[in-house]
């Protein structure tokens, strides 16, 4: 196993906690950090190579440098713990067993943005780990970290949780500040961007909690040494979600750059596929990113092996390759449907579309009607043409990537997998019948 | 003839939605409505009636349509009275593939309710819901705060007696979540 | 001040002109079609995606360009910029599949819907849309409601442009109706009951592109395009009084805003000169309505009628 630098310290005693965080080594970065200049701050993350690690993996340091500076205006840093992708749970699992990373992460962000007041919005039904963030703010407020004059540098900082309630496009940063707002969660119309007119129209930084947490290592070991962890452009470590159909589902930290193969087979991470089965397919990066046969994750389209980085998942574009998106990586064994699996994922979709825009509206809709034709038995050639068809009128053409997120998986599956939507059709309706099509888990106890 | 209680909040809610209210900029307390809601929603009966987003609009003072709007909106706010402890099960992506289907069918026989319904006793309603970023403990299902990871039939069932011997109201807030230093702001 | 490039014809606009104004500008065939911008509600558009065009060239400083199709309703137009619409295929297919999307979970009762005539979607679907759907499903289904004594709502022809909750957001006191739930399921709903009852509410209905939103007193009395269009006016305590009259023999059936080409209203109208001034003597006629847009009402008899009269004229001489 590679270098961890979030996750390394879970097994001590007390890491939830201010004590046993600060024993181990906690809230040094930020008694450096606050002895820099903000700007310092920035050029660490920047020299960092840190990218978004909610999904987009936009540099970080770049999204910093473009917050508007207006005088007399406040800036806001908002940590988007919204995290609701399907086969996303690194969030949770780090708040939750080492909130004041995120919280001493989020101080030194605000401290680089000169923001005085931030927020963590998290999903309303997290609200066990909501209680544990409470707590550990009201730990820092103790100890000085929060409130006025933060270790006597005058600095000042309020942090404050929010939660959300039930909505998967507050978790896209528009929908988010609108959300933070008090209204529905509904994605603004860019321009003007977040960094310029953000919540309360006053220019604001969102960033994954991930992504504020990996701040703290940049600033202790400097971002020339983070940079070094890694593979090209795809520098530090990052958590991997891991799910479905393996021996050993959890969060892991890889350095980014591990095999694909490695991945799913060491017994240091996935360890294999469960029940001896053989693997069918991956989404490797959420529910949103193209889903990837056997074949494709494993190798390149070139063969070469594939990698978990962001460069080497996208490899061969979405033809042959995928997106290393939130880090959500599902499994699925020969046994899966594809095609029930794809209808899953776009009645998700439905279900979540904030119903603005026209396209991702009644287009989601439409496409999870149309796979359940499949699904009953009703379906004909037509209609795989038609939903490729029906994803590219949404693909690139919403106001947020929720569009993209509905439609790639249907594209990807269709150009991966048609033959079983064929096999779909040629059965008719005797193929729901199939009990290895329309897996029965045994849920029973061994 | 029943007494008709006026809605109102506790004492202590109404402090504590004050509370919640100074974490947002001067006069931008609509920001406070979800955790007002939630709130709203523990105090009466786990639902929200239209009487009670109306008090919630007059306490955050905006329309009370601003209120319908939000609460429409998001999926936690129930608009109908439920049972005294709402089942939520996951039935998202790896939900689904390690056997949600499978567990919804088991508690809809269980309890003899169909998603969406209440049981006759007012125990219990059954939702499905989508991901609750628990995918590497499918599947699972989500009761009050509280999230019930790697379930079987067996463990799900033992839950619910459970819950059913204690016939309390379980929801997802509770008014000691709030513990920070909220009202320090200057 | 800008200057920018639509379908090869330049323009310099102020800054800060969206590219669809700046296409207004120019005119004719090369400006998109809009179902939720409207110029005089501020923050709207963006939602219906009929106005996307290409940006083949952002700006002369920054020459990229813009890697999806954007809502030309809310870009700003850069200097420099060079934009597609008519003249690109893609535009032309993303908004066909636009009003597919648009017309999916429509009625499509234009028989007996009061908007029949001058509806915007109509002509969307007549100018832009491709003959047929490919949708076979069941189509969402709402009951009627009457919102106030003098609107009604029918929300199955609605396409969620979100003008009328403008309206009622920027020019009444209070609002009490809006946009519930979400997704395809979302609707314009008072939530319980109540009245939309505030001086200037009836906008609503001409701001509404569809025949979601119809004035009841206007409600089945006639096809529009038996109806005369003139515009009059009144002195008004609470509005200009600039209205439209539309009159069927000697009987004002009905009185909007009066709208330009575009079909904004120039003006908003108070609820009294709307509703309660019907008859010929609360008003001082003008002149006929030169209707140069729309589809079947825009037969333009008196003009013709003139043309004819000049003719006669001339003949004489």
């Amino acid at each position: 196993m590679g270098r961890q630098l979030l996750i390394n310290d879970l097994d001590k005693e007390g890491i939830a906690t201010l004590a046993g965080y600060k024993a181990n080594g906690g809230y040094a970065a930020l008694e450096k950090a606050l002895k820099m200049k903000p700007e310092e701050v920035v050029s660490e993350v920047q020299k960092s190579g840190l990218r978004g690690r909610g999904g987009a993996g936009f540099p970080t340091g770049m999204k910093w440098s473009f917050i508007a500076k207006p005088p007399g205006v406040p800036r806001y840093l908002v940590c988007n713990a919204d995290e609701s992708e399907p086969g996303t749970f690194k969030d949770r699992y780090l708040m939750q067993r080492k909130p004041h990373i995120l919280i001493e992460g989020m101080i030194i962000s605000s401290f680089a943005l000169g923001a005085n007041t931030s927020y963590i919005y998290i999903r309303g039904e997290m609200m066990y780990q909501f209680h544990i963030l409470e707590k550990a703010i009201q730990e820092a407020y103790d100890a000085g970290y929060l409130g006025k004059n933060i270790l006597g540098t005058g600095y000042d900082l309020d942090l404050y949780v929010h939660c959300g309630a039930g909505a998967y496009i507050c978790g896209e940063e528009t929908g988010l500040i609108e959300s933070l707002e008090g209204k529905r969660g509904n994605p603004r119309i860019k321009p003007p961007f977040p960094a310029v007119k953000g919540v309360w129209q006053c220019p604001t930084v969102v960033n994954n909690v991930e992504t504020l947490a990996a701040v703290v290592p940049i600033i202790n070991m400097t971002g020339d040494e983070y940079a070094k962890i890694g593979i090209g452009k795809s520098t530090g470590t990052k958590l991997i979600s891991a799910s479905g159909h393996i021996n050993k589902p959890g969060v892991y930290e890889i350095e980014l750059g591990v095999p694909v193969e490695e991945f799913i087979y060491s017994d240091v991470y996935c360890g294999g596929i469960k029940n001896g089965k053989k693997m069918k397919a991956v989404v490797a990066g959420g529910s949103s990113v193209p889903i990837l046969p056997t074949e494709l994750i494993l190798k390149t389209a070139k063969g070469e092996p594939r990698l978990m980085s962001y460069e080497s998942l996208n490899d061969g574009g979405f033809i042959s390759g995928t997106m290393l998106g939130s880090g959500g990586f599902i499994v699925m064994d020969e046994d899966t449907s594809v095609v029930k699996n794809l209808w899953n994922f776009t009645r998700f979709y439905h279900h979540e579309s904030c119903g603005q825009c026209s396209p991702c509206r009644e287009g989601t809709g439409w496409m999870e009607k149309i796979l359940h034709k499949f699904l009953d038995g009703h379906a004909t050639v037509k209609d795989i043409d038609l939903l490729w068809d029906i994803q590219s009128k949404i693909d690139s053409r919403t106001i947020c990537p929720l569009g993209e997120a509905a439609a790639w998986p249907v594209a990807s599956t269709i150009r991966h997998f048609r033959s079983e939507f064929e096999e779909y059709i040629n059965k008719g309706e005797g193929f729901k019948d199939v009990k290895h099509y329309f897996r029965v888990n045994n849920l029973q106890p061994a | 003839m029943a007494e008709i209680k006026p809605i109102k909040f506790s004492d202590d809610a109404l402090a504590l939605s004050h509370k919640i209210m100074k974490r947002y900029p001067e006069g931008k307390q609509k920001s406070a409505i979800l955790p007002v809601l939630h709130l709203a929603q523990a105090e009466f009966g786990g639902w929200l009636s239209a009487p009670v987003m109306d008090y919630v609009a007059s306490l955050l003072s905006i329309q009370p349509v601003e209120v319908y709007e939000v609460a429409s909106f998001y999926s936690m706010y129930n608009l109908k009275p439920v049972g005294k402890c709402v089942i939520e099960v996951c039935r998202t992506g790896p939900c689904w593939l390690m056997g949600a289907e499978d567990l919804v069918k088991f508690i809809e026989k269980k309890l003899n309710i169909k998603e969406g319904q209440t049981t006759a006793d007012g125990m219990f309603t059954l939702k499905t819901v989508e991901c609750l970023a628990s995918c590497g403990t499918a599947p699972m299902m989500q009761i009050g705060e509280a999230y019930h990871e790697n379930l079987t039939f067996e463990k799900c069932s033992g839950i619910l007696d459970e819950y059913k011997a204690k016939g309390e109201n379980v929801s997802h807030w509770r008014k000691e979540r709030i513990t920070n230093h909220s009202d320090i702001k200057q | 001040m800008p200057k920018v490039t639509i379908d090869g014809q330049t323009i310099e606009v102020p800054e800060g002109t969206s590219i669809l104004n700046a296409a207004r500008l120019i005119g004719g065939e090369i400006v998109p079609p809009a179902m939720c911008y409207y110029t005089k509600l501020e923050t709207s558009g963006g939602y219906c995606r009929t106005c996307m065009v290409k940006v083949v060239k952002g700006s002369e400083k920054d020459p990229r360009p813009m890697p999806k199709l954007v809502a030309s309703c809310r870009q700003p137009v850069m200097d420099g910029m060079e934009v597609q619409n008519i003249t690109s295929p893609e535009v032309v297919e993303a908004r066909a599949g636009v009003v597919e999307f648009l017309l999916m979970n429509h009625p499509l009762d234009c028989p007996i819907c009061d908007q029949a005539g001058e509806c915007n979607l109509q002509d969307l679907g007549f100018e832009h849309g491709k003959e047929g759907t490919r949708y076979e499903f069941g189509r969402r289904e709402f009951e009627k409601k009457d919102i106030g004594d003098k609107i009604q709502l029918h929300m199955t022809r609605c396409i969620l442009c979100y003008r009328c909750v403008k309206v009622a957001d920027q020019l009444c006191p209070s609002r009490v109706h809006g946009v519930m739930n979400r997704g395809d399921v979302s609707e314009i709903s008072t939530y319980i009951e109540k009245a939309i009852d505030s001086e200037m509410s009836g906008n609503m209905i001409d701001v509404c592109p569809v025949g979601a939103l119809t004035d009841k007193t206007f409600r089945f009395k006639s096809r529009v395009w038996f109806t005369k269009p003139v515009e009059a006016h009144r002195n008004c305590t609470k509005c200009s009084g600039n209205v439209r009259l539309w009159f069927k023999g000697e009987d004002v059936l009905r009185v909007t805003g009066r709208k330009d080409q575009w079909g904004e209203v120039k003006e908003f109208i108070c609820n009294e000169c709307r509703y309660d001034k019907k008859s010929v003597s609360d008003w001082v006629i003008e002149q006929p309505t030169h209707v140069d847009r729309h589809s079947v009402i825009s037969q333009n008899h008196y003009e013709n009628l003139k043309q004819i009269k000049l003719d006669v004229k001339k003949l004489k001489k």
